[in-house]
């Protein structure tokens, strides 16, 4: 079973998609029934890749290879490691709370919308898993499509615009992505992402290459200043959307940062890392000033999420600063441990809290803040759910979302205080700009007779948020397991992305 | 001692609050208050065997780790407990007045409809401070720093439909965050230099430290082990409201009266006080830091006093002595009298959490009253209530032979001898803060126990101005005396208020207590290890020392005005009109805040949004690129017009070039 569980995560969900769709809207009770079994079968098959994932090496695990195109050498070829493998789990998990979530609540066409997010769920597991470079830019870029879909479908009223700015932006980086993947094939021979790694390049080389990933990677984290699509992506998404969107594309970027930029240009991201960190550090502190402003609840909740995938970004390059400023490694083991574990937990918080909307939404058809007020006296239940993700995006000690900003910023610190100083900016802003969105939406009397009305959460509402707060809470109290699985690779990385190519 | 027991203390609380908190619903307001009292009960038990285990038993000290939490980068980050003196002293204090507290809240929120909520809050707070005390890392400090400020932020926003309860959790929450964040970078210092979290390490490190200069600019670096001990300090001044952090303190009285005693008194506040002693290795290598704490300390002992002068509040004159108070603990760290600092976190801890409780029965029986102005004459009506609150205020201001004298004298004598730089304002500060203390506490004793009774012609105006809300809508309007459930912890606080400093100020300050808990340097050293003294002799030399008159003559000046003649305090009012004007608006602190910061802050953010995202990167670059995009391609359509002479013309350009070129290269 092992020799081709990855291929069952990536066909599986597709396979079901496909078949949802061939099924129709004629019989809504078996479509939602198929999809949730589906999700349920991906996620506990997924579980495997942790429970025999082996921590002694940074070997690729369970790998599969077939030849795809032999013309072009290119390879179907899998394989997870300790950077992709809490990846992918992630992404199995989070598609079980967006079927969920929409089990009354699409009224349109729900067979394809079910369908578009199990066909989604394959291709992301495919991008975490492909070990080919061309497959994995097929995987990337046919990600888009029924990403596309659920935003111009589903969406809000002004989507058509929402869609075209995500996908030109999206589609623009990834391009000049796929120019320097066929320039390092013509030099390697293969598509192996591996053989890239070990590819000698001159340093003018690599700072081609490293701007062409630049433009596909930071689009998807996004980076401040290509970032200004995921705000208005985020706005018009129907809720599953927003979750998938949050939750597992954005840390394709960071992904796509920690596989290819640092191993495969180290050089460049040496020489390029203050302009890294600048950015890195404009996303956490002008971003979560923009937030603090926002009068939508999507949309600042959108704004966060770059303020927080910030710290990945961050995470990631300050380990060549560190380099330069102690002239020691210590502590790039722990910037990029807290890059990923941000990257884990940002899916889990950020999932949480659009899917905390998505509950308001559906009742009272407003993302605007100013239509809510002293929902907690109406839906107590549902408001404790909202106040403990919300702490978590603030950072708070025992929840996930502090654990890795607490790595990055302690690492950070050996690069330069001010640095550091920046980065824990944070600290202030996130709870600014959380807290007072609680504050006007949860707390407080109740401001009108639409809020009076609402009804708490039902019990599918319950399951949902329930499962990701066990989550959000465990990873907070004790993220050593997920550590464990990450570290060897991580140490791997901190190897590759530190030796010159030069 | 025993692991078991010592994971038990923080973890009895906690499963309390997570059964009275999830299963309030079944088990019912019985039930979730007798779990969480009984499990804190135990808790305060076991820390009590803990504390008489080291004091009296011999055990040594205990350092363990439970579990770990990550390991990265080889710094091991653990979940462990270090329990020494200083730790166990802590825990005593915190169980005891937290058990005081429960009890009193089954008679004040009594019909409460958050009531079982509420008992879960302060149980996890519980839980939160112990794992502070208890911690034996800066990881887990910042765990329980951050969770004791949650459960605060939940406290004071306990009445959620209550707008001012509601701003007032933000703006502590907030106030709290700019402290942690200078708390974390201390924290990212000490993990640079020691490549640890361990408090062992950073201590056994220390003079290493202190010699290394950390790059500060380009060209410049500054001492590592002072900015380092600056920005923990940052975090003690959030958590313990020392100036300019201590605008969320007096706000913070919008929550229950029970938390106030718990938390904004008695515990959560002094938890600056405690880490600074914890971190006194650290502390105790920088000058300049200590310095710095000397000075804020002492600005806010004196100047926050003030602040209860003119203030008609009954909780909030206790919590600008609060915050007073804090000060004089937070000068005597400065001065290195760690243990003068603990010792009165400790007594203060009773009296303080005394004091509002007692104002909290005042409130009950005043059916929701908090303002002085409509009270007055009420020891007749509540006596109990009067004689314990008595016994605050005297412990209060240092009356000799009362718990503050002892803790109080120490700090004060402590600076006089301090020749560290600041030492000589901080020395003023506290010394003429005792007469100030003095004036406030019973100013707010005669204008509540004594004096004509106000509040007949009070009772219609009760339905404005921000109450505490309790429930007891009783069809009396006389006041009344509490419950025995709410008096019962009056009078088991009173007791230490009075004996506490007596008994324990021999091995506390002038013994060696706290053993290598408290590290200090050179003078400081052969202070704090003098002779043995009795109580009893320290008190009657207090009665010939300056601070005894100062506190006296408060004493007097506060009947004088107050009760005597209160025409007389109008007057003075009129006169200094000014000071008055700038202590009724606090220093204007908060419209600073309010009108500047915060309003910097928004005006940022939206020139920042709507400038650079919507009209700069938006507006200019990718619509721009859009559109530069389209009028490219208008420009080329033009060229493609379909017309035969275009064409032509255009080729023959073409050539013309083309040969021109080849003519010039040939």
């Amino acid at each position: 079973m092992h020799c081709c569980l990855l291929s069952i995560l990536i066909w599986m969900p597709i396979a079901a998609g496909a078949l949802i769709l061939l099924l129709g809207d004629a019989r809504p009770a078996v479509t939602r029934w198929l999809a949730l079994i589906a999700a349920l079968a991906a996620l506990v098959l997924s579980l495997p890749l942790w429970s025999g994932f082996d921590v002694t090496g940074a070997a690729m695990q369970f790998p599969e290879k077939l030849p795809w195109i032999p013309r072009f050498s290119a390879w179907y070829a899998l394989g997870v490691d300790g950077i992709s493998m809490p990846l992918i789990v992630l992404t199995t998990f989070m598609t079980v709370p967006v079927v969920i979530a929409a089990w009354t609540v699409i009224e349109k066409r729900p067979a394809q919308y079910y369908a578009a997010f199990l066909i989604m769920e394959g291709l992301m597991v495919g991008v975490f898993s492909a070990t080919d470079a061309l497959l994995f830019y097929f995987f990337w870029e046919a990600m888009l499509i029924p990403m596309f879909l659920i935003i111009g479908v589903w969406g809000g009223p002004r989507r058509v615009y929402a869609t075209l700015k995500f996908f030109l932006y999206t589609f623009l980086g990834s391009v000049f992505m796929l120019v320097a993947l066929i320039y390092m094939y013509v030099k390697a021979g293969d598509y192996a992402i591996a053989s890239f790694q070990a590819l000698p390049l001159s340093l003018a080389e690599q700072r081609w290459i490293f701007a062409a990933f630049f433009l596909a990677f930071a689009v998807k984290v996004p980076m401040w200043p290509v970032h200004t699509w995921l705000p208005d992506a985020h706005v018009e998404a129907p809720t599953g959307g927003s979750v998938i969107l949050a939750a597992i594309m954005l840390k394709m970027g960071g992904y796509g940062f920690l596989r290819f930029s640092l191993p495969i240009t180290p050089d460049a991201s040496r020489e390029l890392d203050l302009v890294m960190i600048a950015l890195s550090l404009i996303a956490v502190v002008y971003i979560g000033l923009v937030a603090l402003m926002q009068q939508d609840m999507k949309k600042l909740i959108a704004y966060s999420s770059i303020a927080h995938m910030g710290f990945v970004t961050l995470g990631a390059f300050v380990i060549y600063a560190i380099v330069a400023a102690t002239g020691s490694r210590v502590g790039a083991g722990m910037a990029l441990d807290g890059a990923m574990v941000q990257m884990i937990s940002h899916g889990l918080i950020s999932g949480s809290l659009f899917l905390c909307v998505g509950v308001l939404y559906d009742r009272l058809h407003s993302r605007q803040i100013a239509d809510y007020g002293g929902v907690v006296n109406v839906m107590p239940v549902f408001a404790v759910f909202m106040v403990l993700f919300a702490l978590a995006n603030t950072g708070l000690p025992g929840t996930s979302g502090f654990v890795g900003e607490f790595l990055v910023i302690i690492a950070t610190f050996r690069a330069s205080f001010w640095y550091a100083f920046f980065a824990a900016v944070t600290l202030v802003t996130g709870a600014a700009y959380t807290l007072w969105l609680v504050k006007r939406v949860v707390f407080g009397p109740v401001t009108s007779p639409r809020v009076a009305a609402l009804k708490d959460l039902n019990p599918r509402e319950f399951v949902v948020l329930g499962m990701l707060a066990v989550l959000v809470i465990g990873v907070g109290v004790w993220p050593a397991p997920l550590l464990r699985v990450m570290q060897p690779t991580i140490r791997h990385l901190v190897t590759l992305a530190l030796a010159s190519k030069l | 001692m025993n692991p078991t027991e010592l994971i038990a203390i923080p973890l009895l609380p906690l499963a309390a609050a997570l059964i009275a908190g999830l299963c309030g619903r079944w088990i019912g307001r019985a039930g979730a208050h007798s779990v969480t009292c009984l499990a804190v009960a135990a808790a305060c038990a076991l820390s009590l065997h803990v504390l008489w285990q080291l004091v009296w038993g011999g055990v040594p000290s205990f350092e363990g780790t439970v579990y770990t939490w990550l390991v990265s980068d080889g710094v091991g980050m653990q979940v462990g407990f270090l329990v020494d003196r200083l730790t166990a002293l802590m825990m005593a204090v915190v169980t005891f007045v937290s058990l005081c507290v429960h009890i009193y809240t089954i008679g004040y929120m009594r019909d409460d409809p958050g009531y079982t909520r509420f008992f879960s809050y302060i149980s996890l707070f519980t839980f939160s401070m112990l794992m502070l005390v208890m911690s034996n890392n800066f990881m887990q400090l910042f765990f329980g720093w951050e969770a004791v400020g949650v459960v605060s932020y939940l406290l004071i926003g306990f009445w959620y439909q209550r707008e001012s309860a509601i701003f007032a959790n933000l703006k502590a929450f907030l106030v709290n965050r700019v402290g942690d964040f200078g708390f974390v970078l201390g924290i990212a210092g000490i993990v640079y230099y020691t490549h640890s979290l361990d408090y062992p390490v950073a201590f056994a490190a220390a003079p290493r430290m202190a010699q290394a200069m950390l790059p500060f600019t380009a060209h410049t670096s500054v001492p590592a082990l002072t900015l380092i001990c600056i920005c923990l300090f940052v975090g003690a001044m959030g958590k313990s409201a020392q100036v300019p952090l201590h605008v969320w303190l007096p706000d913070s009285m919008e929550g229950p009266t029970p938390i106030s005693a718990l938390i904004h008194a008695a515990t959560m506040v002094t938890a600056g006080i405690f880490m600074v002693a914890r971190m006194s290795p650290l502390f105790e290598y920088s000058d300049t830091a200590l310095s710095l704490v000397l000075v804020i300390g002492a600005t806010t002992a004196f100047f926050m006093g003030l602040l209860g002068v003119v203030n008609n509040d009954i909780k909030r004159v206790i919590a600008y002595s609060t915050l007073s108070q804090l000060g004089y603990m937070t000068v005597a760290l400065g001065a290195s009298a760690y243990g003068a600092g603990i010792f009165h976190l400790m007594t203060h801890a009773f009296f303080k959490a005394l004091l509002f409780l007692a104002a909290g029965s005042v409130i009950i029986g005043m059916h929701h009253e908090q303002d002085m102005r409509r009270m007055g004459g009420l020891a007749k009506y509540m006596p109990i209530t009067a004689v314990t609150c008595w016994i605050g205020a005297l412990a209060l201001i240092g009356t000799p032979l009362f718990s503050g004298f002892y803790s109080k004298d120490a700090i004060i004598e402590a600076v006089h001898e301090s020749h560290r730089y600041g030492a000589g304002y901080a020395y003023w500060c506290v010394l003429l803060g005792v007469f100030i203390t003095a004036l406030y506490t019973f100013r707010m004793l005669f204008m509540t126990f004594h004096g004509a009774e106000r509040f007949r012609q009070a009772q219609h105006h009760a339905a404005d101005g921000a109450h505490d809300r309790h429930g007891d809508h009783g069809h009396e309007h006389e006041p009344h005396e509490s419950p025995a459930v709410v008096w019962v912890p009056l009078v088991a606080l009173a007791i230490p208020s009075v004996l506490i400093g007596a008994l324990t100020v021999a091995p506390v300050l002038h013994g060696t207590f706290f053993g290598g808990a408290i590290f200090t340097r050179g003078a400081q050293a052969a202070h704090a290890a003098g002779e043995g003294v009795s109580a009893v002799r320290l008190a009657l030399e207090g009665l010939a020392a300056p601070p005894f008159w100062l506190a006296l003559a408060g004493v007097v000046t506060a009947w004088l005005f107050f009760l005597r003649s209160p025409s007389l305090a109008d007057a003075a009012g009129r006169r200094l009109h000014a000071l008055r004007t700038l202590l009724v608006n606090k220093y204007y602190f908060d419209w600073f805040n309010e009108h500047v910061i915060a309003a910097l802050t928004r005006a940022l953010g939206t020139v920042l949004w709507k400038g650079g995202d919507q009209v700069l990167i938006d507006g200019v670059l990718v619509n721009g690129t859009a559109q530069a995009v389209s009028r490219l391609g208008s420009a080329t359509r033009r060229l493609q017009n379909g017309y035969l002479y275009s064409y032509a013309f255009w080729m023959m350009i073409g050539l013309a070039v083309l040969l021109g070129w080849f003519l010039a290269h040939a």
